[in-house]
């Protein structure tokens, strides 16, 4: 029987957008009354609600699949495509249980004004909750179809075959586009449609399961694809905003007259200064002249020495709803503790940035009190939400539209870049595009939350009888150990930080497993086992266990552990989001830098949609995590940043990339999981546990290259 | 400001422009030739490289004026018509582009690599490709696109 996808092991994390809207802007008194007088509903908190039925009942943003008559499909959804492969995976599950060739079908994803709110890209839902939505959507429309024809012809729907887009009986056939015209099929299946229709199974796919060329690939190569940093629109202008000097930083006053006199359109609206013209350069030059006359009220901020202790005393201890404190317990964790051999040891890492090599981007255009933002985001409809607060519009005046875009990682969940364009434009009477610097990205964005930990460990024989666990900010998946352990207690703190922090990759999981496996490495060195058998002893998860061999086996773990002095090799594994992964590693230290020498990774997400993208996944998700376990620390002292740019924030490049081996199970019988997060959780602590294995010195604190020196 | 005329895709084409503004700019805001990429304006990641005179170059870095008159290919000037290169064709069949912010820098890179080694080995290939940030970290594909477009040609010149 099919494993139930466990949807309490998906929730969003907890590091996910805890904040408001980047912007106040001064209330328009005119424009209050005018929304009031529309009709629209906006509550007494300044929200405007997005429920389909109410106050955006206009917006038609239900459709999930059209039909045309000339033949076209379109599945429309509202997810976004950052590189993950998401627009490629959507078409090949419609087009299965459609059962027309995958060039058959279009895809338009991520249009607040035409696809359905899907809600944010992330945590590896489009898999796992998308998918099977659009499967679902498909096979109705099939069914629909059929059932159409069955009619047609006074038969039963028994009778009818599918194939290559038509409902076929001995002779006769039925094109998708001749039952789109006899019947009313233009619009919403989710409506009217039988339900229940069964999906089609993993073994008899044929578009499913295939290694499909990303869509619009074609586009990519040839330059023609359009990001959000490319949108052009008639009569536009570029865009640029002035920064504070320093994190916290005030603006007391500002004189706009030097960029207008540049000729730029110069704007303050409250802390929001910015500026626009007929080239980014005039504009960037014109915000230069106005941050020279800017005065700034500095703030303390404190720096990136000791901020594992600053966490921790700055820890929120009182229980703080969903995004606060927790504990859980099972088992007497202190007795079993008390009669056990114990061992104890505290981890740290710091922040890390995403840097998609996109920018974020967006072109904002007005037409009277409408607003249009083609923007890179992983929360359309989130930033719908966020504009419409800050120019207090109603939901259907408010539209966003993702084209495909440059990266994403779980950084672009915001929409600051957006509502600024669009203030540009609002002053300016014409579209703004507006692009952030690579400085700005480094600084403005968010974090990967640094984090700080504190693990005990209670052993009798091989059996890890207590856990004790301690996680101060990095978020709370994963936080849970998947080993068998009788008696666990579990602590979560999120702490003040410093930096402005979100979603990443994985986010909690880079963290928690992080500790977690470096922690095992050590509890093994104890008990005098290697680490690959204990992680096996303490486990009962046969899908974990199973990664944790095929890594193993694929890397002859077994005969490249001892490799001489300076070289060895570690292994990590961990579980999130509904997939497995284990890495084993080997590194060579040499004057202080860590060389990887070769890594497997053996990968286990269910059933597998397409097995080119995944591995292109899995592999772009483990190199990424080479860089934030050797290299990648954001430091700042003073407010600033002093390594916010490629030249000085060591990123994985061509040279240093090992060989690399992917081991992938496929699990037919498994629903299928995402793979774009999961996979670097074991990086980190596998290349960690290698270089105590070359070296002899534990190193608990990331990046692993600075650290073990 | 000052007339600076520079050969696009064999293209003349013109603008009227400060004569430090970077050509990056001027390609994509004058010319419309958004295929070319911003990722860092300083020359860290390579997603702004066009071929000046068939070298590639760092578009961010490189003023209009001193490419004026001069030959500049971007992405969009690599293929014929429908008809794409070895090396786009290989970035397609080997997933070289994941969000392929990266690709067309890519792209253009080993477009002078091949064509002045078209055999190269996996080191030359790397060394010439280093500069380029690939975020998606997509490497080992982008390396088997370079590969396998570099096969592709030898069999089709054989
Ligand atoms: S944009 Fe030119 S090197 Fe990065
Ligand atoms: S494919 Fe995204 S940066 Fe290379």
């Amino acid at each position: 029987m099919p494993e139930r996808f466990r949807e309490d092991l998906c929730e969003p994390d907890r590091k996910e957008l805890a904040e408001g809207p980047a912007y106040r802007f001064e209330m328009d008194r005119r424009e209050w009354i005018s929304s009031i007088g529309a009709g629209l509903l906006v509550t007494a908190a300044g929200k405007v609600v997005f429920s389909p039925g109410g106050a955006s009942a206009q917006v038609r943003s239900s459709h999930r699949l059209h039909l045309g008559e000339d033949g076209s499909i379109t599945v429309l959804t509202g997810k976004v495509e950052v590189g993950q492969g998401s627009r490629t995976e959507i078409l090949q599950a419609a087009a299965e249980e459609l059962r027309v060739p995958p060039g058959a079908v279009q895809v338009v994803l991520a249009d607040t004004a035409e696809t359905p709110n899907d809600g944010s890209t992330a945590g590896s839902r489009t898999t796992p909750s998308t998918i099977p939505v659009v499967r679902r959507a498909s096979a109705s429309a099939r069914e629909l179809l059929v059932r159409t024809a069955a009619e047609t012809w006074n038969l039963d729907a028994s009778e009818l075959r599918v194939e290559a887009g038509a409902v076929v009986r001995a002779g006769n056939r039925f094109s998708y586009a001749d039952l789109a015209r006899t019947k009313r099929l233009e619009a919403t299946v989710d409506d009217n449609v039988p339900k229940g229709v069964p999906l089609r199974e993993v073994r008899n796919w044929t578009v499913l399961g295939q290694a499909l060329p990303k869509v619009g690939a074609r586009e990519i190569v040839t330059g023609a694809h359009r990001y959000p940093s490319d949108i052009t629109r008639p009569n536009m202008l570029y865009g640029a905003v002035l920064r504070p000097p320093s994190y916290g930083a005030q603006l007391e006053s500002v004189d706009l007259t030097p960029g207008r006199e540049l000729g730029a359109m110069a704007v303050r609206d409250g802390e929001f200064v910015g500026c626009a013209a007929r080239t980014s350069f005039e504009a960037r030059k014109a915000l230069k002249v106005i941050s020279e006359t800017a005065r700034w009220r500095r703030a303390a901020h404190p720096s990136s020495e000791g901020l594992g202790a600053y966490l921790k005393r700055h820890a929120q201890s009182s229980a703080g709803g969903r995004r606060g404190a927790r504990r859980r317990e099972s088992g007497d964790v202190d007795g079993a503790l008390a009669a056990a051999q114990t061992l104890e040891a505290s981890y740290e890492m710091p922040y890390v940035q995403h840097a998609p090599l996109e920018p974020r981007a967006a072109v904002a255009e007005w037409d009277g009190d409408r607003l249009t933002v083609w923007t890179g985001t992983q929360r359309p409809f989130g930033v719908r939400e966020q504009l419409a607060e800050a120019f207090r519009l109603s939901a259907d005046k408010a539209r966003v539209v993702v084209p495909d875009t440059g990266g994403g990682f779980g950084g672009k969940h915001t929409g600051e870049v957006a509502i600024e364009a669009a203030r540009l434009a609002k002053a300016a009477g014409k579209p703004v595009s507006l692009r952030w610097t690579r400085a700005e990205e480094f600084a403005w964005a968010y974090f990967r939350p640094a984090a700080a930990f504190e693990a005990r460990a209670g052993l009798r024989g091989e059996k890890i009888v207590a856990w004790d666990f301690t996680a101060y900010n990095p978020g709370t998946a994963a936080i849970e150990t998947p080993y068998a352990v009788p008696n666990v207690r579990t602590r979560y703190f999120p702490c003040d930080s410093p930096l402005r922090e979100g979603s990443y990759r994985g986010i909690g999981a880079t963290g928690n497993n992080f500790a977690r496996e470096i922690f095992m490495d050590e509890l093994a060195g104890v008990v005098g086992l290697d680490p690959l058998e204990f992680r096996l002893a303490n486990l009962d998860d046969e899908r974990l266990s199973a990664v944790l061999r095929a890594a193993a086996d694929r890397f002859a773990w077994s005969t490249s552990r001892a490799l001489g002095r300076n070289r060895g090799s570690g292994i990590a594994a961990g579980f999130e989001k509904g997939s497995y992964i284990a890495i084993c590693a080997q590194v060579r230290v040499e004057e202080g830098s860590i060389e990887v020498e070769r890594l497997v990774s053996a990968f286990d997400c269910g059933a597998i949609l397409n097995p080119g993208n995944l591995r292109a996944q899995i592999e772009g998700c483990v190199i990424q995590g080479l860089g934030a376990a050797l290299s990648e620390e954001i430091r700042f002292a003073g407010g600033k940043l002093l390594n916010g740019s490629f030249a000085r924030y060591p990123l994985p490049r061509f040279r240093g990339t090992p060989p690399i081996e992917t081991v992938v199970l496929n699990r037919p019988d498994v629903q299928s999981a995402g793979a774009g997060e999961t996979p670097i959780i074991a990086v980190a602590p596998a290349l960690a546990n290698a270089v105590f294995a070359a070296t002899g010195r534990r190193v608990r604190s990331l990046p692993l290259g600075a650290r073990q020196a | 400001m000052a007339r600076f005329t520079i050969r696009v895709n064999r293209n003349e084409l013109s603008t009227e422009s400060p004569p430090d503004r970077p050509l990056l700019d001027v390609l994509r805001e004058d010319f419309g030739l958004t295929g070319t990429k911003y990722g860092c304006g300083e020359g860290q990641c390579r997603a702004c490289t066009v071929l000046i005179d068939d070298q590639p170059t760092a578009s961010c870095l490189t003023t209009i004026s001193s490419v004026d008159g001069m030959s500049v290919t971007t992405i969009e000037g690599l293929a014929s018509g429908d008809q794409l290169t070895a090396l786009q064709q290989a970035f397609i069949d080997m997933e070289g582009a994941q969000c392929g912010y990266c690709t067309a820098g890519m792209i253009v890179e080993a477009t002078a690599l091949l064509k002045r080694n078209p055999k190269p080995s996996r080191t030359e290939i790397v060394d010439a490709m280093n500069p380029h940030l690939c975020r998606c970290c997509g490497y080992r594909n982008i390396l088997a696109s370079v590969e396998l477009a570099a096969r592709r040609s030898e069999a089709g010149d054989a």
